[in-house]
């Protein structure tokens, strides 16, 4: 399904979001996940199952001030 | 030393981790900065070059309590999503909340940041809001739970100082209890070492320091200039007067023609 990663169209074969996040090159990293603008929980990750258009957001630590 | 949720803090210098020239010198920057707060946010990642953990890595090393940002953010939902990602990925229940109101002073909106700040308070966040030093606005941020106040000295990245002395001095006075910490808007030494000769609780740098031309060495400056200023204000400050009063006693002066 299509899907929308961090702003960028990407086809994935992945179902839940932690099948896309492996998928994806994120497997074991330290993320953190949206998707529609919702918190997705790491707990919640195995059975949130995506749809054609949603868009995740996946984010890590990076400086701020 | 300050105390911000019950956690006491062994320095009055928080210090954020953007916009240095190299890791090597944000490393260096923190140690002679002594600070024991660093602010960081987060971003978009890559599965490909996954620069979020390099960063994460460096900065578990600099062994300071971290307080994650909502920076950038414009709305509510925006923030308090990314409050929800910064609290699962840094396992802190602190969230330094800006909700941006405009584009080219990047000053809060204050009624996002007040609905913001109440949602994440509910939700068991323990929230430094980065807020103006508007007394009204403040006494909402402590009604909705808000435990911290962190006013912006000026604009976030101008190095102006302190614009507003009298606002600041007055929710100093207003709140005398609950820790507040000038965030944003400071440039040089001097100004850290005023804001806490007015008995602010600690100081948030960031642009100062990682912009200066040598970073570690500003950072040390910053450090000295608030340990002064806050000893000062324990030493009580004497009040000004317009008027010269001689230092040397009169008495005993000898009379010469």
């Amino acid at each position: 399904m299509k899907l929308i990663i961090n702003g960028a169209a990407k086809e994935v074969a992945a179902t839940t979001l932690a099948e896309a996040l492996t998928e994806l090159g994120h497997g074991g990293t330290k993320v953190a996940t949206a998707v529609n603008e919702d918190f997705v929980p790491a707990g919640l990750r195995s059975t949130h199952e995506l749809r054609d258009g949603d868009r995740v957001e996946i984010v890590a630590p990076r400086q701020g001030g | 030393m300050p105390m911000f949720y019950g956690t006491e803090i062994a320095s009055r210098m928080m210090l954020g981790t953007a916009q240095y020239p190299s890791p090597a010198v944000l490393a260096e920057a923190f140690k002679r900065s002594g600070a024991g707060i660093a602010t960081v946010s987060v971003r978009r990642e890559a599965g490909e070059d996954q620069a979020g953990q390099a960063f994460w890595e460096l900065i578990k090393e600099l062994n300071v309590a971290l307080l994650p940002n909502t920076a950038g953010c414009h709305s509510v939902r925006e923030a308090v999503t990314t409050a929800h990602m910064a609290r699962e990925l840094f396992d802190t229940p602190w969230i330094k909340l800006e909700v941006i109101g405009h584009a080219d002073t990047l000053q809060p909106d204050i009624f996002g940041l007040a609905e913001a700040a109440r949602i994440l308070s509910e939700d068991g966040f323990q929230v430094f809001p980065y807020c103006t030093e508007d007394l009204v606005l403040c006494d909402k941020l402590l009604n909705t739970g808000c435990e911290v106040l962190m006013p912006w000295g000026a604009p976030i990245g101008t190095g102006l100082g302190l614009n507003n002395v009298y606002g600041l001095r007055s929710l100093r006075a207003h709140f005398p209890d609950v820790p507040l910490v000038v965030d944003a808007g400071l440039g040089v030494p001097s100004q850290a070492a005023q804001a806490m000769e007015m008995g602010f609780d600690a100081v948030l740098l960031n642009t100062a320091v990682a912009k200066a031309g040598d970073p570690a060495a500003m950072a040390e400056a910053f450090a000295k200039a608030v340990d002064a200023g806050a000893m000062a204000h324990a030493a009580d400050p004497m009040e000004p007067r317009d008027m010269a009063a001689p230092s040397t006693p009169v008495l005993g002066k000898a009379f010469l023609e």
